[in-house]
């Protein structure tokens, strides 16, 4: 029921108090204002945080080789681990439908030539995979493909700053660059979120880099994804499967850490999540504080204006005002004041939010802001803050008994 | 009009109590203009009060338009204030924020009257006291003549069957309290039931009959000549 009148007397009894009014507002203006800074803040440490990460696939899982520390089943410690590509086929033909991309990586370092340039990069022999496992944008040309694998053709796909650096700013695509000795056809260049250092290297089909690199099966490294509809438990139960069974598979003591070592970034990923999570769980508690210290200043501020009121509640009692009516013109008035108070708050605090953005971005906070669905709820919690602040105070106005209040005094 | 028969009140102070009205048997009918005098602690405003719905007694009859006044919730007695009561202060009480069509208007707001209606109805009260051209100054902006003249026309603004008044003229200088005396005797001259607290023994004189009370009993009970307030403007 919308009563026309009681807002008149609502908006009559703010507007003839401005000071009190607009201090009771300030107070609330001054929490909002704070406590979406905070949250703001918080949500800008959150996409630093997630940023980060967005390089590689957040469900990788790398497999590392290395010497035994200990002796097992007759043999020496000592030992060198060496993957070659059977092992590579067996994790592929073990974990079937577990696995998303894999891919083998074997690490040079190459001397580059191109005319009269000279540089040296890493190179990487990989799978086809490995442009999924490790996000890389292709700008032009393709990647490495099943075909380059089979006919071990000789062929690299380079990152955008060897382009700029060997080529001088060049087309490369087509061209062919010169690896200690051997020319190798330039199929695609590339871009990576993860920096420049990650646009200084050339990719080569596994198998070529195999022949070139000492005519051999090795593997230095191998890479792969989990199937994401894995949750958590299931990714790391995974990644503690294939190193029992790759101990197993080369001999290796359950308790050996520097043999065979399976690396899951799903570990990484959750103990950054769940800084971030009590990071913010920190900010939302102050921010939460700041709340409640400012509805606690309204519903103070609310009991002194009952107070100041009580000889006017007096008269409006004795000229016939129902305790019900006494009780709705304080609520209002102070729902109505936090309400509009702590939206002016909120303007701000996302004005200021914005404003500093930019700065903040060094400190690691990257993207600050606060969603619709937290305005919608700031406001609905503001309203719902405005009428606990009012209830007490405005049910002990209408509990005013006229005659105390217009005792003459 | 209004019986009153036996009633009693007692306010605790500590651990005893404080015996205010010891039993007052009051009947007053319909037209007559009544003053209730008595020194300070006598018992004058207790009763006021309670016949004003503003405070209980402890035991005793209340029938007031042949309504019995008992054990009211505090919503109910809001409406039976609002319909049958009205109040003259010697403070005024009028809300100082609002202008005096406005104070005027509120016991009609609270009958839930609608807005035009309501200051149609102010602006005729407010004529009815000659204040029409000051309907829109503030309290503070008024003499208190003028400040108990628009009090009066809230008073009267919900066509209440009893006008009770305290002290009408405690706060005004004697031309002024002649002049509201006088108003007062016009509304009683058509017809109004008016019941008024006074230590003032000129102003109860123009009343039609004078209650003493003493110590809280009825000390006296008699009818006066009323003495006309027009003749000293």
């Amino acid at each position: 029921m919308f009563d026309l009148d009681l807002w008149r007397e609502i908006f009559q009894s703010i507007n003839k108090n401005r000071t009190r009014s607009l201090l009771s507002g300030f107070t609330v203006s001054f929490a909002i204002l704070l406590f979406t800074i905070l949250f703001g803040i918080a949500n800008g440490l959150q996409n630093t945080f997630t940023e980060a990460f967005v390089d590689d696939a957040t469900n990788s899982i790398f497999i590392n080789s290395g010497r035994t520390t200990k002796a097992n089943k007759g043999l020496q410690a000592g030992r060198q681990i060496q993957f070659k590509n059977e092992d590579f086929n067996y994790i592929k033909d073990e974990f079937g439908n577990k696995v998303e991309y894999i891919t083998a990586r074997i690490y040079n370092n190459v001397q580059a030539s191109f005319r009269g340039e000279q540089s040296s990069y890493s190179l990487r022999g990989v799978h086809p995979d490995h442009q999924y496992l490790e996000k890389t944008n292709v700008i032009e040309g393709r990647y490495i493909n099943q075909n380059d694998l089979q006919n071990r053709t000789k062929v690299v796909v380079i990152g955008r700053k060897i382009e700029e650096d060997l080529f001088l700013k060049t087309t490369a695509l087509g061209k062919y660059v010169n690896l200690s000795g051997i020319p190798y056809k330039v199929v695609g260049i590339f871009t990576d979120d993860g920096g420049d250092n990650e646009e200084r290297i050339m990719y080569m089909p596994v198998t070529t880099s195999q022949q070139v690199y000492g005519n051999n099966d090795h593997i230095d490294q191998i890479s792969l994804t989990y199937n994401p509809e894995m949750n958590y438990d299931q990714a790391l139960a995974f990644s503690s499967s294939i190193t029992r069974k790759l101990k197993e598979r080369f001999s290796v003591a359950e308790s050996d850490q520097r043999a065979v070592r399976v690396r899951n970034m799903a570990e990484g990923t959750k103990a950054v999540s769940q800084m971030t999570f009590g990071l913010t769980v920190i900010i939302l508690v102050i921010g939460f504080g700041t709340l409640i210290a400012g509805v606690v200043g309204i519903s103070n501020i609310m009991i002194f204006v009952v107070k100041e009121r009580t000889k006017e509640i007096g008269i409006r009692k004795a000229l016939g005002a129902s305790p019900r009516s006494i009780v709705s013109i304080i609520l209002i008035e102070s729902i109505l004041i936090t309400a509009i108070a702590g939206y002016v708050g909120l303007l701000i605090g996302v004005g200021v939010i914005e404003l500093v953005a930019p700065v903040l971005e060094d400190y690691f906070i990257k993207d600050p802001g606060v969603s619709n669905s937290l305005v919608i709820g700031a406001t609905l919690t503001l309203v719902g803050a405005g009428a606990i602040a009012g209830y007490l105070p405005a049910k002990k106005a209408s509990r005013i008994k006229p005659i105390v209040a217009l005792r003459n005094d | 009009m209004l019986e009153i028969r036996q009633l009693h009140k007692s306010y605790p102070i500590g651990d005893s109590s404080l015996h205010v009205l010891k039993g007052i048997d009051l009947s007053v009918k319909e037209g007559e203009m009544v003053a209730i005098m008595g020194s300070s602690g006598s018992g004058k405003s207790t009763l006021l009060n309670i016949i004003g719905m503003l405070d209980e007694a402890d035991s005793g009859e209340y029938i007031l338009d042949g309504l019995p006044i008992k054990n009211l919730t505090e919503k109910k007695a809001a409406v039976y204030r609002n319909k049958f009561l009205g109040f003259i202060f010697q403070s005024f009480n009028l809300i100082n924020y609002k202008n005096a069509l406005e104070n005027v208007a509120l016991p009609l707001y609270y009958q839930g009257m609608k807005r035009k209606q309501r200051q149609e109805l102010a602006m005729f009260h407010l004529e009815k006291v000659g204040l029409a051209n000051w309907a829109h100054h503030l309290p503070k902006e008024l003499s208190g003549g003028q400040n108990q003249r628009v009090a009066i026309a809230r008073a009267l603004a919900a066509n209440p069957k009893l006008l009770l008044a305290d002290e009408p003229t405690g706060a005004l200088d004697t031309t002024t309290s002649h002049e509201i005396m006088a108003f007062i005797q016009q509304l009683n001259d058509e017809g109004k039931t008016i019941l008024m607290v006074t230590h003032e023994e000129d102003i109860a004189n123009m009343c039609k009959r004078i209650v003493r009370l003493r110590d809280g009993v009825i000390l006296e009970d008699v009818k006066v000549t009323q003495v006309r307030a027009e003749q000293y403007v």
